[in-house]
Parts: structure tokens; C-alpha cells; sequence
């Protein structure tokens, strides 16, 4: 139990680490983290490199969305750029896998620059759909810029390799995948405690006030819109040499859509959030596909439903929470923690 | 010249189907701030129910319309109550995320009942094309034409001159004078979105003649975003006026863009023109601009 745990000054108060309880857990997650792929099969790695790549794109989509409240419904589109960045570094430039990743990032976040410039007159409704139009617009161009893209047909992406050593095993990719996601939430953690952070808190709470105390509207909305893309861009170059192949069909507005219902699930406004609604949402579908090959044991020819369910069931998840727990998951965590850190007191 | 003018006529039949659905989008936003996401899932609701009281109880297309209609302002009054009522007062981006969670829902009901094969509708205006001289609209677009207008003139004469359509248009204007005059602000809302989804399962059986209908016909709703944006957010004259310059706009690109790209610029027109009315007039030709103050 954590008692007499008091701070005398600001700077104790924002630290990361707040107390040896903290270190201690997050080191036994970090050893666990090490010695789950000598442990996993091979199905629960695909799904750890799955919610990796989740984790990374929520936590930047939580920076412009929870952070300073610009919504935005093209990061599938961002992802898409950083994804097609990268295979065409790779391939046609002779690039290697590991200079291609910063490249994806700052292609996409050029990208969101440009699509963040219409935040600075439209904001709310207007922007939603400014960045819905875009989302549209870049899988137009994904499909039909074929001496680029390859149309429809996609490009093969070989697997990232170290002198000889190609990661091209569920397990070996996963150290990949884990070093970019601790150094993302590493830097996401830290940036929103700085003063950027709290400008973009500012900005979030109500612009025009921000703009008043001296924040520059244009240099951090479009920040948020740059920092988040970078993040986008950089899962998409992890995703596509995960997968091997790159198509337009990978990033429809769908995809936009799961990445807001992770932060929303998660917690708005909290990188423990967008971590715990990237785990959740990319767990959800695979138990529905546990469920309905149960059922498929027991009455053949019904588990069919399954397929649509996991639409419902994440259109309903989106509803519920935001109805019943607006701050998410990570709201659910802190009462959870304070409970045992009070009891038997209720506060 | 002739397949200019073909086209022209036929854009301008397409943006009178628009104008109802983006009149739909209006009415509901009009009243309660509201931009609903799940709209095409609305239209394609509509569009299946009246296929399925069609096809498998035989009944005539005005049961069918009188059906959809009652199951219209059944849905729009359960989603009013039920979805958006808690989330009164809360920040912009709950309320959109509430609606796309709606029309993901909606999609995978729908999948689940009818299965996502697609499928013609059953026929019900007569097949022949309407000769113009200058040039043919086909027997769909022409009688969903006929419909759209028409739904549009009653919907904007029950919001000029009926008792409810006043009570709309006063909380629109000020909700708070709205309650103070007696005006059930609460049922107002329910009210609009129930003529909104009319509307907009109205332009789903439409559409859902003229292209068939599947699952997948929702996608419609999202284009009809440009419209609504053209035309500004509250403005019922904007929604028809924006219907026809996209709906004109619309078929042009796909005549003369679309062998320069290879197809598909018809469908990405629309979010062209809206990104363009964004950048230049955010508020569109008809809507009222918000003035912030701190």
C-alpha cells in the first residue's frame, strides 16, 4: 500500500515515475515483455505485433485528438502514406528498412501539415470533415497513381534485415515492434508534460482563450497535426514489412474509425489510455473469431453471424462507452487502483 | 454538345435525390447541432425495408412508402432518446463518434438480416425513359426525381407553415426562448430526427431503385457531405441548391475526368469540392457564420 505519498514541488509532481511501487510494476512489465516471445506461440506473437502496431497509432492519434482535440478521421490515410513511403524507398530507391522508417514519418507528417492547415480556419464539424475528404482523397490517389503505387495490384516489401539477419519470423519482428512502441509512448509520455503538452491542452480546452495567454495557434495545431502523422507514418512502414505487401484496401476509412474508437475506449487525453484501447480493441475481434470457432464446434454452419457481430459489437462498444464512460478505460484503471490503494475507505 | 447537355440533365436529376438526403443531414442539425455520420446507413435502412415489404409481401409501393416512413420516425425517435439524449453538452467529437458508432452498428445489423449480397429492386415506376428532345433521363432517376422534389416541397411546407415545423424553427433559432414560449424543446429534438431519418430513408429508396441496393449503399451518405457543406450547415435552401451544382458537378467530372485517370474520379468529386468550399468559404453560400467569443 502506497501511503504518505505527498509532493512538495511542481517538478515531483509531473515526474513519470512517481514511486518505487510504479518502477517496480512497470519494471515486472518490462521483464515480461522480454521473456513473453521465448514463451508465446506463434499465434499470441501475431497478436502482440498486432497490438504494437495499434498501440503506436493510438497513442499519436491521442496526441491530436485527446490532446488538442483536433479530430481527425484521416489517420488511416496517414498511415497509408507512411506505408507507401516506405515501400517505394525500399524497392525502387534501394533504401534500407531502417532509414525508411524516419522517412515514412516526416513524408506523413508533411502530409498532415498540409492537411492540418485547414484546422486553422475550421475546427469541430468542419475539420471532421475536411480530414474525412482527405481520407477519401489519398485512397484515390493510392489506387489510381499506378507508376507510383501499383494500383490495386500493391508493391512486395521484402522483410527488414540486419547484415544477414532478416526478421521474418512472428518473433523476431517483435523486437522490432516493441523497441518503437517503448520509444513512441517514451516520447509521448514526456512530450505531454512539456510545454507543448500543455499548449495543446490549452488549445483542447478552448482555442481562442489559448490563443489570448500567447499559445501560437498555427505553430501547435499544426505540430499536433505533424507529431501525430510522424507516429501514423511510422506504423504504417512497420506494418507493410510486417505484412510483406502493401495494397490501397489496407487503409479504408474503417481503419480511421478503429483508431478514434481506441482512443475513445482507452481514455481520451491519456497515453495509458490509448494504450489500454489498443490492446482492447485489437483483443475484442480476435475473441469474437475464439467464440465463433467454438460455436462452429457445437452448430455447424452458424458461426457465419460471427462476421457481421464483430461490427455491431464495435459499433456498440464505441456507444457504450461513450455513453456510460466518456473517460474510458483508463478512468476504470485509476478507480480500480484507488480503491485498493484506499480500502476499506471508499475515498 | 448533345451528351454536354445528356449530362447536365442527368446531374441535375442525380442533385434533386442529393438535396433530399442533404436536406435530411439539415433538419436534424438545424434543431440539435448534430451532424449525423449515419446517415447512409439511415438511407440504406429505408431502401431495405421497403424492398423487403415489396418483394415478400407483395404489398403495393405506397404500403411499402407508408411502412418505411412509420419505421423512419420509429428509428429516428429510439436513436434520439437512447443514443443522443445522454450525450447533450458533451464536446464535438463524442457527439460524431456516437453517430459513426450508430451507422456501424446499423451496417452490421443490416448484414446480418440481409445478408450483404446485392440485389435489384423490385420494379415500381414505369420502365420508360422520359424523352426530353435534348436529351433521355433514365425511368429511375426520372420518377425518384418526381419523389425527392416532391418529399423536399412537403418537408419545407411542414417547416413553414405547420404548428411543428414553427415549434423547429423557434428552437433552432434560440432554445431557451423556445422553452420559455412552451415549446417542448426535448420533443423538438425527437421530432427533428425523425424527419430526418424520413428524409433520408425517402432518398434511400430512391437511390436503392436506381443503383440496387446492398449493405454498401450507405457510402452515398458520406458524398452527400459536400452537398451539405456547399450549401451550409443550417441552410434548407442551401441543401437543394447544393444538391444540384454537386449532383452537376458530379456527372461532369465523370465525363471528362474519368478517362484521364482511369475511372473512380466520379465518386472522389464530391470531397474535392468539399475540401475547396472549406478552404474558401467554411460556412458555404448559405450558412450562418458563427461568431466565437470568450
Amino acid at each position: 500500500m502506497r501511503c504518505g505519498d505527498f509532493k512538495e514541488t511542481y517538478v515531483k509532481d509531473e515526474e513519470i515515475f512517481q514511486s518505487l511501487f510504479v518502477k517496480f510494476w512497470l519494471g515486472v512489465l518490462f521483464v515480461f515483455l522480454i521473456i513473453f516471445p521465448f514463451v508465446a506461440n506463434q499465434y499470441l506473437l501475431y497478436i502482440a505485433n498486432m497490438i504494437g502496431f495499434a498501440v503506436i497509432g493510438a497513442v499519436g492519434l491521442n496526441l491530436l485528438t485527446g490532446f488538442t482535440g483536433q479530430i481527425s478521421l484521416g489517420h488511416a490515410a496517414f498511415i497509408g502514406i507512411g506505408g507507401y513511403t516506405s515501400a517505394i524507398l525500399v524497392t525502387r530507391l534501394g533504401f534500407s528498412f531502417w532509414l525508411s522508417i524516419p522517412f515514412a514519418g516526416l513524408v506523413a507528417a508533411a502530409a498532415g501539415l498540409v492537411i492540418g492547415i485547414p484546422s486553422l480556419r475550421v475546427k469541430g464539424l468542419y475539420l471532421c470533415i475536411a480530414t474525412l475528404a482527405a481520407q477519401f482523397i489519398f485512397e484515390f490517389i493510392f489506387v489510381h497513381w499506378e507508376s507510383l503505387t501499383n494500383g490495386i495490384t500493391g508493391i512486395n516489401v521484402p522483410p527488414p534485415a540486419i547484415a544477414g539477419f532478416e526478421f521474418n519470423t512472428e518473433k523476431r519482428f517483435y523486437w522490432i515492434t516493441l523497441v518503437v512502441v517503448i520509444l513512441a509512448v517514451i516520447y509521448a509520455r514526456n512530450l505531454v508534460r512539456s510545454r507543448m503538452g500543455r499548449a495543446f491542452m490549452a488549445i483542447r480546452d478552448r482555442d481562442l482563450s489559448a490563443e489570448i495567454i500567447g499559445i501560437n495557434l498555427f505553430r501547435y495545431k499544426l505540430s499536433a497535426f505533424a507529431i501525430s502523422s510522424f507516429y501514423a507514418g511510422v506504423v504504417g512502414a512497420l506494418w507493410i514489412s510486417y505484412l510483406k505487401v502493401i495494397t490501397p484496401e489496407h487503409f479504408p476509412l474503417l481503419l480511421s474509425i478503429e483508431y478514434l474508437a481506441m482512443i475513445i475506449v482507452g481514455g481520451l487525453g491519456s497515453v495509458l489510455g490509448a494504450i489500454f484501447g489498443g490492446i482492447f480493441m485489437t483483443l475484442v475481434p480476435e475473441i469474437l473469431s475464439f467464440l465463433a470457432g467454438i460455436v462452429k464446434s457445437i452448430l455447424p454452419g452458424r458461426e457465419a453471424i460471427f462476421e457481421p457481430l464483430k461490427n455491431v459489437i464495435f459499433g456498440l462498444l464505441i456507444i457504450l462507452f461513450l455513453i456510460f464512460e466518456p473517460r474510458g478505460l483508463a478512468e476504470i484503471w485509476n478507480r480500480v487502483k484507488s480503491f485498493f490503494r484506499l480500502w476499506p475507505f471508499s475515498y | 454538345m448533345d451528351i454536354l447537355i445528356q449530362v447536365i440533365v442527368t446531374g441535375i436529376a442525380t442533385g434533386g435525390v442529393y438535396g433530399l438526403i442533404a436536406l435530411g443531414f439539415v433538419l436534424i442539425y438545424k434543431a440539435t447541432s448534430v451532424l449525423n455520420l449515419a446517415m447512409g446507413e439511415f438511407m440504406t435502412l429505408g431502401a431495405f425495408v421497403c424492398f423487403t415489404v415489396l418483394s415478400q409481401l407483395d404489398a403495393p409501393f405506397y404500403l411499402a412508402f407508408a411502412l418505411t416512413l412509420v419505421c423512419a420516425f420509429i428509428l429516428g425517435a429510439v436513436v434520439e432518446r437512447l443514443v443522443l439524449k445522454p450525450l447533450i453538452g458533451e464536446p464535438i467529437i463524442s457527439v460524431i463518434m456516437v453517430t459513426i458508432g450508430l451507422g456501424i452498428t446499423l451496417r452490421g445489423i443490416m448484414y446480418m438480416i440481409w445478408t450483404p449480397t446485392f440485389r435489384s429492386f423490385p420494379q415500381i415506376f414505369p420502365p420508360e425513359p422520359l424523352q426530353l428532345g435534348f436529351a433521355v433521363i433514365p425511368s429511375g432517376l426520372w420518377w425518384g426525381l418526381i419523389l425527392a422534389v416532391a418529399a423536399t416541397v412537403i418537408f419545407i411546407l411542414i417547416f413553414k407553415f405547420s404548428r411543428i415545423g414553427v415549434a423547429m424553427r423557434a428552437t433552432a433559432n434560440d432554445q431557451q426562448a423556445a422553452l420559455s414560449m412552451g415549446i417542448s424543446v426535448r420533443g423538438i429534438f425527437a421530432m427533428s430526427w425523425c424527419f430526418g431519418a424520413a428524409a433520408s430513408m425517402i432518398g434511400g429508396i430512391v437511390i436503392g431503385n436506381i443503383n440496387g441496393i446492398s449493405v454498401y449503399m450507405g457510402d452515398v451518405g458520406l458524398q452527400v457531405l459536400a452537398v451539405i457543406i456547399l450549401g451550409g450547415l443550417d441552410s434548407i435552401a442551401g441543401a437543394i441548391i447544393g444538391g444540384l451544382i454537386v449532383g452537376i458537378l458530379q456527372n461532369l467530372t465523370g465525363l471528362y475526368i474519368d478517362p484521364l485517370v482511369g475511372g473512380g474520379a466520379k465518386n472522389v468529386a464530391p470531397y474535392f469540392i468539399l475540401v475547396l468550399i472549406l478552404m474558401i468559404r467554411p460556412y458555404g453560400l448559405f450558412g450562418k457564420r458563427i461568431i466565437e467569443r470568450v
